[in-house]
C-alpha cells in the first residue's frame, strides 16, 4: 500500500513536469545553447550556416554602426533613468500619505499607460509627436502662442528626446508602485523617534526614509536598466522600421534585428545578442556587488 | 507614515501638481478617443473636437464612425479576433503548466529537484532578446514559421511563472492538507485539482492577467513568426498599418482606441488582481 502510493507519487510528478520540461527544453535550453553556436557562424536565412569562427565579433568590435547603436541605447536608458527614478519616488512619497484625497484613483492614473503594449505606444507616440497635426506641438503652440513651434520635428529631429519623453509617460507610474511598496517598509518608531529629536522632513528623508528604500531602488534600477537597453518596439515603429537620419534613434536589438530579419544574417544577430547579454549580466554584477558592499557596512 | 501636519498651502500646491501631472497622462486618452471620432477633413480643425455652433461650441454632427467602419473594412477585426485567441490561449496554458510545475516542485520529492530548481530560476537571467535569432531558426527547423503554434507554443512555458507558483505553494498550501487528502484515498491528479488548485486562486488569477496581458501586447515573436497578414494580432497589424497610411490619422487613432479598449476595460473590472500580480514575486511585504 505504502509503496502504491509512493509510486502514484511519482508518476504524478513526472506526469506534471513533463510539459513544462519538454517546452523548456526545446524553447529555453536548446535556443540557449543554438545561440552560443550561432554566433560562430555567419547565414544567409535560417537554412544555411557558415563556420567563421570569432568573426563576427572581431567585426562588431569595428563596427561603427553597433557602437551608435550603445550610444543611443545608453542615452535612452540612463536618460530615462535619471528622470524617471526622482519623479516616480517623489510620486510615491506624496501619494503615500493617508490623509491624501483621492491618492487610489491617483495611483490608478499614473499606472494607467503601462497597460498599453508598447507597440501601441508607439502608434499613439508616433501620432503624437507628428508635425502640425500632433498633441504635443498643438499644446506647445498654444500656450506659447507661437505657431512655429508646430513644425518641431520631434521624429526625425529629436527621436531620443522622444523616446525618453514617451517612456516616462510610460513608466514613471509603475516604478511608483514599487516605491509605494517600499515605504511601507518604513519603520514608523523610527520617524516617530526622528521627530521627537525634532528632524525636519528633509533630514527624516535622508536618514530614515531613503536607507529604508534603498533596496527597492536598486532593484527598481536594475530592473529598468535591463529593460530599457533592451528597447525595441518603440523606436522600431516610430521610425517606420529604420534607424532614422543617421541611425539616430537606432538601438541595439534593432540593430539585432536588421541582421538577423532583414540581411538575414542569424550569426552576426546572435553576436550582437552575446554582446548585449555581456552588458546586462555585467550590469547585475555590479548590482548584487553594490548591495553586498552595503549590507555589510549596516 | 506621520509627517508633520502638512500645511493647507502646502496641501493645495500637492493637489495642484498631481491635478496636472494627471491631465498629462490622461491627455493622450482623450485625445486619441477624441480624434478617432474625426473625419479626415476635420482632424485640422481644433486640437479635440471640431468647433461648430452645437452645444458648447462644438460641431457634434461632424463626429464619425467612419474610422471604425473603414477599419473593418480592412480586415482589422480579424487581428482583434486573432489578438483575442493568441492571448487566452497562451494565458491559459501557461498559467496550467507552471501552476503543476511550481507545485511539484514545491511539495513533490524526487531526485534532481534541487537541480530543476536552480536551472529554472537560473534562466530568469536569459534575456529573452538573446534567444530571437535560435528561436527563428529552430521554428524553421521545425516547420513552425507562420504557424499559430510557432507563435503559441515558446509562450506556455515561463520560467518565471514557475518560480510565482512555487512561491505561492510553498506560501498557501500546508503540508498537513495533502496528506490528509492522500490518506483520505484523493488521488495525486485530484489533490492538485481539487485542493492546491483553490488554496492559490489568487495567483491564478494575477497570472492568467500577466499572460494575457503579455500576449496581447507581444509585438516581436509575431513580428518575426508570422508572415501571413490575416494571422497578425492587433500589435503587429497597427504597425503594419502605421506604414501604410502614415497620414491617415483617425484610422490610426481608432486602431489603437480598438487594440486597448479591451485591456482598460479588463483593467478597470479587475484593478486588485493587476496591481497585486504585476508586483507579485518582485516586492514581497
Amino acid at each position: 500500500m505504502m509503496n502504491r502510493l509512493s509510486t502514484n507519487k511519482t508518476v504524478f510528478a513526472w506526469a506534471a513536469l513533463t510539459p513544462f520540461i519538454l517546452l523548456f527544453a526545446f524553447f529555453m535550453v536548446y535556443p540557449l545553447i543554438q545561440s552560443a553556436f550561432l554566433a560562430l557562424n555567419q547565414t544567409y536565412g535560417p537554412d544555411t550556416r557558415l563556420f567563421v569562427g570569432t568573426k563576427n565579433f572581431e567585426l562588431l568590435i569595428e563596427d561603427p554602426v553597433f557602437w551608435t547603436a550603445i550610444k543611443n541605447t545608453l542615452i535612452y536608458s540612463l536618460g530615462s533613468l535619471f528622470i524617471q527614478l526622482p519623479l516616480a519616488f517623489g510620486l510615491a512619497l506624496v501619494l503615500n500619505s493617508r490623509r491624501l484625497k483621492g491618492r487610489s484613483i491617483y495611483r490608478l492614473i499614473f499606472f494607467s499607460p503601462q497597460l498599453m503594449g508598447l507597440a501601441f505606444v508607439a502608434v499613439l507616440g508616433a501620432l503624437a509627436f507628428e508635425k502640425r497635426a500632433g498633441l504635443v506641438n498643438r499644446t506647445l503652440a498654444w500656450m506659447m502662442q507661437d505657431a512655429a513651434l508646430l513644425e518641431i520635428d520631434w521624429l526625425q529631429e529629436y527621436i531620443m528626446s522622444t523616446l525618453i519623453l514617451i517612456s516616462l509617460w510610460l513608466y514613471v507610474g509603475f516604478n511608483m508602485i514599487y516605491f509605494l511598496a517600499a515605504l511601507q517598509n518604513v519603520n514608523n518608531s523610527l520617524l516617530e523617534a526622528a521627530e521627537i529629536d525634532g528632524a525636519g522632513p528633509l533630514s527624516k528623508l535622508r536618514h530614515v526614509i531613503i536607507p529604508s528604500v534603498r533596496p527597492v531602488a536598486t532593484f527598481v534600477v536594475l530592473l529598468s536598466m535591463i529593460g530599457s537597453l533592451q528597447l525595441f518596439e518603440l523606436p522600431y515603429i516610430l521610425l517606420n522600421g529604420n534607424g532614422g537620419p543617421n541611425n539616430k534613434g537606432l538601438t541595439i536589438v534593432m540593430y539585432l534585428y536588421q541582421n538577423g530579419f532583414e540581411l538575414g544574417d542569424l550569426g552576426y544577430a546572435s553576436a550582437v545578442g552575446w554582446a548585449l547579454a555581456l552588458m546586462l549580466i555585467l550590469l547585475a554584477l555590479i548590482q548584487i556587488r553594490m548591495v553586498r558592499k552595503e549590507e555589510a557596512s549596516r | 507614515m506621520s509627517v508633520a501636519r502638512p500645511s493647507k498651502l502646502s496641501r493645495s500646491i500637492t493637489h495642484f501638481v498631481l491635478i496636472v501631472l494627471a491631465i498629462v497622462v490622461l491627455l493622450p486618452y482623450a485625445w486619441l478617443l477624441v480624434a478617432s471620432l474625426k473625419s479626415r477633413e476635420d482632424f485640422f480643425s481644433g486640437m479635440f473636437f471640431p468647433p461648430g455652433d452645437g452645444f458648447l461650441g462644438i460641431s457634434w454632427e461632424s463626429l464619425t464612425l467612419s474610422n471604425y467602419t473603414a477599419l473593418m473594412e480592412m480586415g482589422f477585426g480579424r487581428a482583434a479576433i486573432n489578438s483575442v485567441f493568441y492571448a487566452s490561449t497562451s494565458a491559459v496554458f501557461a498559467t496550467f503548466i507552471c501552476a503543476a510545475t511550481g507545485y511539484v516542485l514545491a511539495k513533490s520529492k524526487f531526485r534532481g529537484r534541487a537541480f530543476m530548481t536552480l536551472v529554472v530560476l537560473g534562466s530568469l537571467i536569459v534575456p529573452p532578446t538573446l534567444l530571437i535569432a535560435p528561436s527563428y531558426e529552430l521554428l524553421f527547423h521545425l516547420g513552425l514559421l507562420d504557424s499559430v503554434w510557432g507563435l503559441l507554443l515558446p509562450t506556455f512555458a515561463p520560467a518565471f511563472g514557475v518560480f510565482l507558483f512555487r512561491q505561492a505553494v510553498q506560501q498557501s498550501v500546508p503540508d498537513e492538507l495533502i496528506e490528509a487528502a492522500r490518506i483520505d484515498g484523493c488521488s495525486e491528479a485530484g489533490i492538485f485539482m481539487v485542493i492546491v488548485l483553490p488554496l492559490i486562486r489568487p495567483m491564478i488569477g494575477a497570472f492568467l492577467l500577466i499572460t494575457f496581458l503579455g500576449m496581447w501586447n507581444n509585438f516581436i515573436s509575431p513580428q518575426i513568426v508570422l508572415q501571413t497578414s490575416s494571422k497578425q494580432p492587433l500589435s503587429v497589424a497597427i504597425s503594419q498599418l502605421r506604414g501604410v497610411y502614415r497620414t491617415d490619422y483617425g484610422l490610426l487613432m481608432a486602431a489603437t482606441v480598438v487594440s486597448v479598449a479591451p485591456v482598460a476595460v479588463l483593467f478597470l473590472v479587475l484593478q486588485k488582481q493587476f496591481i497585486s500580480g504585476l508586483t507579485s514575486g518582485a516586492v514581497k511585504g
